[in-house]
């Protein structure tokens, strides 16, 4: 890659921050030149935060019909995944998807729900709860 | 309390950022490029069984601490690194090296570095950057993949010096104290590129070189029938060219490093040899641009863009790059 092949396509996230790039200069030498951020970098991160979003959302809506606990919206919100999450939480997996279910959620000791809690970043209250619904 | 003589450098890469960085500061001035082909560090591992968000892993380097613990060797280098059980004693011993004049590395999750822009902050728990000062309840911090230095407060650094999980930083700090300052080029050079050309080409299991790019190709011609739905198809290739080029690699999934480091050598030493194969792996980090631009098209849907696609530049990446490590086994 050339100097002037290195992308600088101004992805907003990047605001003023520049990433290292390394490439050569006119007579074959190598440098870091500072860059702006690449499109392909964009349409790959977003898609994987898309992601996240997107499961967030899935979980939320059945959360608030009551088909899911609360922890399964924050641990997609958290951009983490069960396996993560058990770990951090020091649980197995199997542990962690049976709280997704609402009653046996509702009847965690405060000691684990704080252990989740802690793990997602989250006060225990916050954890208990869901944001607020959307719109008017 | 700011350690004054504390220069921060804007690296590719997070570890091989932070090693030339503090190897510099303590008086061994090594280039980034130098640090990633001195420790053997550039690989290819595709794990099918390892996954991470439901995406197996894609790598382009070692795993984590291989930069500075493979330079243990050719610069006779000796790393104090620490862990720790207890983050209050953690952020209490990093504050007696501050005091003492001594920025150290750590590992830390990104997920928690509130300097990263929500865009970018995912859980990845190797991450390692430099501690050089502390203001009031803020760090301050030299993160190699940041143009400027950064602050950081003090709870979200202890939070993210002490994430769970894969790679789990337990505190881990570091600093180098002894190094050979005359240590021979020639043969360090010699040994590290015979190293990774060794496992690029000989590695006993097909997850790991060449052999694993051509693996993962096949795989990606395959995945239409394994798994019809488009959406996993879209996070799978995504997910690849996210190891190339989101986390701090250089450019090109750290080949464009790689040449740099051979061109290094290459001068210094006086031999045309590294200096062609930096010219050709050059050209191999070009190929692997096409193949994320590809791969990112087929994410974005465009017209035109198809996992075949996708999988002949990685056909093509591989060839190149497997005729760099052919020419460099004679070295």
């Amino acid at each position: 890659m050339k100097q002037e092949e290195v992308p600088q396509d101004h992805l907003p996230y990047y605001q003023s921050g520049r990433k290292a790039i390394y490439a050569v200069d006119g007579e074959g030498h190598f440098g870091t030149v500072p860059s702006s951020g690449w499109s392909v970098e964009d349409a790959v991160t977003a898609a994987a935060a898309g992601e996240y979003a997107r499961q967030a959302q899935d979980a939320l809506a059945r959360a608030r019909r009551g088909e899911t606990s609360p922890l399964e919206y924050h641990l997609s919100d958290r951009r983490l995944d069960v396996a993560q999450l058990a770990q951090s939480a020091r649980l197995s997996a199997c542990r962690v998807r049976r709280h997704f279910r609402p009653q046996v959620f509702a009847r965690l000791s405060s000691s684990r729900l704080s252990r989740y809690a802690d793990a997602l970043g989250l006060s225990p209250e916050a954890l208990r709860g869901l944001p607020p619904p959307e719109g008017p | 309390m700011i350690i004054a003589s504390f220069r921060h450098r804007h690296a590719g890469h997070c570890e091989s950022g932070v090693t030339s960085t503090l190897l510099t500061h303590f008086g061994m001035p090594i280039s980034e490029p130098m640090a990633l082909g001195l420790s053997s560090s550039l690989t290819f591992a595709h794990l099918p069984f390892v996954k991470v968000g439901g995406f197996p892993i894609t790598a382009y380097r070692m795993l984590p601490g291989n930069v500075y613990k493979g330079l243990r060797k050719p610069l006779g280098l000796r790393m104090h690194l620490q862990r720790f059980r207890d983050a209050d004693e953690a952020m209490r011993v990093l504050d007696g090296h501050l005091a003492a004049g001594r920025p150290v590395g750590i590992q830390a999750s990104v997920f928690w570095l509130p300097y990263f822009p929500p865009e970018m902050r995912f859980h990845f728990n190797a991450h390692n950057l430099v501690v050089y000062g502390r203001d009031g309840n803020d760090y301050l911090v030299s993160d190699p993949v940041f143009d400027l230095p950064q602050r950081c407060a003090a709870e979200a650094l202890r939070k993210s010096r002490f994430t769970q999980g894969a790679f789990a930083p337990r505190g881990l700090l570091y600093y180098p104290v002894g190094f050979d300052p005359g240590f021979a080029l020639q043969p360090a050079v010699r040994r590290a590129v015979r190293k990774t050309v060794n496992m690029m080409l000989r590695a006993p299991l097909p997850i790991v070189g060449i052999r694993a790019m051509r693996g993962l190709a096949k795989r990606l011609r395959a995945l239409p029938r394994q798994r019809p739905d488009p959406r996993y198809q879209r996070l799978f290739l995504g997910n690849i060219v996210r190891m190339q080029e989101e986390i701090g690699t250089g450019g090109g999934g750290f080949r464009f490093m790689y040449a740099a480091f051979l061109q290094e050598a290459g001068e210094t030493l006086a031999q045309e040899q590294l200096l062609d194969a930096s010219r050709q792996m050059t050209s191999v980090g070009d190929l692997w641009r096409q193949f994320a631009l590809e791969a990112a098209q087929f994410t974005r849907d465009k017209p035109g863009a198809s996992l075949a696609g996708a999988s002949d530049r990685l056909l093509e990446a591989a060839a190149a790059e497997e005729a760099v490590y052919r020419g460099l086994a004679a070295y």
